[in-house]
């Protein structure tokens, strides 16, 4: 196969590659592409409290499973002088907090963030029993009550067609307060729920249901009781009803904390127990969300990255990953422009001290480093040094400019100024030298041109490696560079003329 | 010094771009396809030390019986530069430059002496203390590609062949030849002005001028890519200009094919009185101002040998040299670029 041919199919590949992590990532690992996009993330906090009678004392709390439409980014529990663990127990999880003797009020903290995503909360199927326990209804209930029961029970089968439309019209008979039958009955279960009476009427009709206890996410709500929906099964899937319309569904933005089974809390040696929560909303960058939401399952694309590294060194990568797209400005000013730089990639080194001291500042170094360089250069090659040893006092001249320059622009009070230090001193004093050397060979115009040529390329270079969308892609999505990689090597390929040659030979074609 | 005109960068940008199909229809040849297209195919890696280092160019060149400045000595160590005064202490005239420069960097060209100091062309001063600073760059690897350490080569004055005295200012011209296959495709002469501080090189304002591979003539010149008919500080019209043994210093050209290997390759010859021509050095990443001395795009010779099968580059040196100066004659160029 051709060089040429090879050259393309690896650019594919590599492109195909990069785009197509990277689109993974944003698909279902949820990194925004573009930078500043924010999430919404709910802080719920679950307040137990009671009263302890002076022995031991055990409290658990249902805690919530993972939903599909709800990510868990983190959960932190607070229980002072409790012993802490959580228990899995049929499918359930509960937090246990439990201690040898307390007295007096007791506050228990569990706190979680959750992130909403799209798409439906519940899993099919639910292995959640399917059995009916006919409700008691025995001498104690009056018979009115009974009738009236199952008086609901008959006009809702009549005005329905299956289990769905039965629990719909079920629900909006005991929501209508015109309705005798259900008057009555929460007459008799005065102390009753909507929720409660609705499952007792459910059961009468043999119908499998259960309650869904949770909370809807709005911000900055306090001592927020959970509340209830109401699950039915229709004879193959679980369904979910808001209970004071009817409608079928889980309401958004509805957090559900606990699905059928036990109690919320069960509290020993304890009295006057409650649960209440509390929501707040945060907006948190995209990014962090899924960092959070990822961290837990160990992506390996997540895992074995610049993520996994200690902050410090990620500042740092964050500049390393910024220098192929300085050199993909090299490239493509070299290859499709022409222009001389003095040293190939030195503009790329240069751009990166600007991104540290702001470009005017550091233009405005540069060139004054540049030119007392110079001077300085042209006497120590009166003395008659060896290279490296003259260069070495170059090195050193730089280093006392930059520290002459920082004192003084300090005094001066010119901030900015201090900046200097980021400049790298090896490569300015090389910069020198080579320079003096071309305004030996060449004279004091090559030396503007090549100057010139390389703080144009730097200040492009700059220009785009501070360009916000591609400091974003480079940090977040560093699968990128593979895509950068097939450019740079389909740009390498490039055999037409560059834009200076249009120039250069002119003369030809007149 | 190569001072800069302003008046000349304006009419360089007023010109303005040409637009590359223009310039592909003419057979220009640009920057990115010569280093692919050629260098890259044509010129393997493992010969270019033949080539980047001038001691081994003269060594091969040796071997193949052509001509080259006489080499009085070459050094490889600091320590060895005292040696070097030693050396040029009987000399009168002669060359310092490094074995592995670039551009005509760092060449010291001494024409005479005037008592302990010694003359450069432009009649400038250099002491020995100048000398060794001179030597001691050399080694520090101040000119060669990439700093490496470097060797010095004091190598004797050509003794000139006056022809060309009048289209040269306080510098000796030289003429490159570009070999492709073994074939010359093109020649130029570069003559150094005032402007060009007595150095050949086009970019500082040294006169290119295309020279009629048939014939040895001129027949095209620039300076700073605008075309003139006579050289800016004599005043001489190049249209009387003929290089003399213009088969021989072709035929010095396209040997040089067999001897570095080099598929695309430049080469620096320069005419001594008495020796005839002499190669001063070959290079293999030659540029592509020969194109704007001769006012003629490379690419069309070029593809034209490309084009040849293997019977017919498998040609001797005379008959490649024939071949070139039938093909490749300005008249016939001339006829191309009109139909």
């Amino acid at each position: 196969m051709s060089p040429r041919a090879q050259v393309y199919i690896l650019a594919v590949i590599l492109t195909l590659m990069g785009a197509g992590l990277t689109i993974y990532k944003n698909r279902e690992l949820g990194f925004p592409l573009l930078p500043g996009e924010y999430r919404t993330v709910w802080t719920i906090e679950a307040k137990v409290r009671f009263t302890a009678d002076g022995g031991p004392v055990k409290a658990s709390l249902t805690l919530p499973r993972a939903q599909r439409n709800m990510e868990v980014l983190g959960e932190t529990f607070s229980s002072s002088g409790f012993g802490f663990n959580i228990v899995s127990d049929d499918d359930e999880y509960r937090a246990v907090w439990s201690r040898r003797s307390a007295s007096g009020n007791q506050s228990l903290f569990y706190q979680l963030d959750v992130h909403q995503t799209p798409g439906a909360p519940l899993e099919q199927p639910l292995d959640l029993s399917t059995e009916v326990e006919q409700p008691f209804l025995g001498a104690r209930e009056q018979e009115a009550v009974r009738q009236a029961i199952y008086s609901l029970v008959e006009g809702a089968r009549d005005r329905s067609a299956d289990t769905r439309t039965f629990t719909t019209q079920l629900l909006t008979a005991l929501n209508d307060p015109r309705n005798q039958d259900r008057n009555l009955i929460f007459g008799y279960f005065k102390d009753r729920t909507l929720v409660d009476v609705a499952l007792t009427v459910l059961a009468a009709a043999e119908i499998p249901a259960h309650r869904i206890r949770g909370l809807y996410l709005e911000d900055d709500r306090r001592r927020l009781d959970p509340e209830d929906l109401l699950e039915v099964y229709d004879g193959r899937r679980w369904v979910v009803f808001e209970p004071n319309t009817g409608n079928p569904g889980v309401p958004r933005n509805f957090f559900i904390w606990q699905r059928g089974g036990k109690s919320l809390l069960d509290v020993e040696g304890g009295r006057n127990s409650r649960v209440t929560f509390s929501v707040i909303s945060n907006d948190v960058p995209a990014r962090d969300v899924a960092m959070l939401s990822t961290s837990n399952e160990k992506e390996a694309l997540v895992d074995f990255s610049i993520y996994s590294l200690p902050i410090e060194q990620q500042s740092i990568f964050k500049l390393i990953l910024l220098v192929p797209v300085g050199a993909l400005v090299v490239v493509l000013l070299r290859v499709f422009v022409g222009l001389r730089t003095s040293g190939t990639f030195m503009p790329v080194l240069l751009a990166i001290a600007f991104i540290e001291t702001r470009l005017f500042t550091g233009l405005s170094i540069f060139v004054l480093i540049l030119v007392l360089g110079l001077w300085v250069r042209f006497y120590l090659s009166r003395l008659n040094l060896l290279l490296v040893a003259r260069i070495a006092a170059v090195v050193v001249t730089v280093v006392i400019l930059m520290g002459a320059i920082s004192v003084v622009s300090y005094k001066l009070g010119i901030e900015q100024a201090l900046t200097v230090t980021f400049f790298p001193m090896i490569i300015l004093a090389w910069t020198i030298e080579r320079m003096s050397i071309v305004w030996e060979e060449d004279g004091p115009y090559e030396v503007v041109v090549q100057a010139g040529g390389s703080l144009l390329v730097a200040v492009l270079a700059w220009w785009v490696m501070t360009n916000r969308f591609v400091e974003h892609w480079t940090f977040n999505f560093p699968e990128l560079l593979l895509v950068l990689l097939g450019i740079i090597l389909i740009v390498g390929n490039y055999t037409g003329y560059r834009l200076g040659e249009l120039m250069r030979f002119r003369q030809l074609v007149r | 010094m190569g001072r800069f005109n302003f008046n000349q960068f304006l009419a360089k940008l007023r010109g303005g771009f040409v637009s590359p199909f223009a310039l592909r229809r003419l057979g220009v040849l640009g920057m990115n396809a010569r280093n692919v297209h050629y260098i890259a195919r044509y010129n393997d890696r493992d010969l270019y030390p033949i080539v980047d280092d001038k001691l081994n160019t003269k060594r091969a060149a040796r071997r193949h019986g052509i001509r080259v400045p006489e080499l009085i000595a070459a050094f490889d160590s600091q320590p060895s530069r005292r040696r070097v005064l030693e050396v040029i202490e009987p000399l009168w005239q002669f060359v310092i430059k490094p074995a592995r420069g670039s551009g005509g960097k760092g060449i010291l060209v001494v024409v005479g002496r005037e008592g302990e100091n010694y003359l450069k062309p432009s009649g400038a001063m250099v002491t020995k203390e100048d000398v060794l600073r001179h030597v001691s760059n050399i080694h520090s690897g101040l000119y060669s590609l990439g700093g490496k350490p470097d060797r010095v080569m004091v190598e004797a004055l050509v003794d000139f062949d006056p022809v060309f005295d009048k289209y040269s200012f306080e510098g000796v011209p030289d003429i490159r030849v570009i070999v492709f296959r073994g074939f010359p495709v093109m020649a130029m002469l570069r003559c150094s002005t005032h402007s060009s501080d007595g150095k050949a090189n086009l970019h500082q304002g040294a006169v290119g001028v295309g020279i009629d591979l048939a014939t040895g003539k001129s027949c095209h010149a620039v300076q700073r890519g605008l075309r003139i008919s006579r050289h800016p500080d004599t005043e001489m019209p190049f249209g009387e200009l003929v290089v003399p043994g213009w088969r021989d210093l072709l035929r010095l050209a396209s040997s040089c094919y067999e001897m570095t290997g080099l598929g695309y390759l430049g080469c620096d010859i320069v005419l001594d009185r008495k020796r005839g021509p002499l190669l001063l050095e070959a290079n293999a990443r030659p540029g592509l101002a020969i194109q704007v001395a001769n006012g003629v795009g490379l690419r069309t010779r070029l593809k034209h040998i490309e084009a040849m099968d293997l019977e017919q580059l498998e040609k001797s040196v005379e008959e490649r040299v024939n071949y070139s100066m039938q093909e490749f004659a300005a008249v016939r160029t001339l006829e191309q670029k009109s139909a």
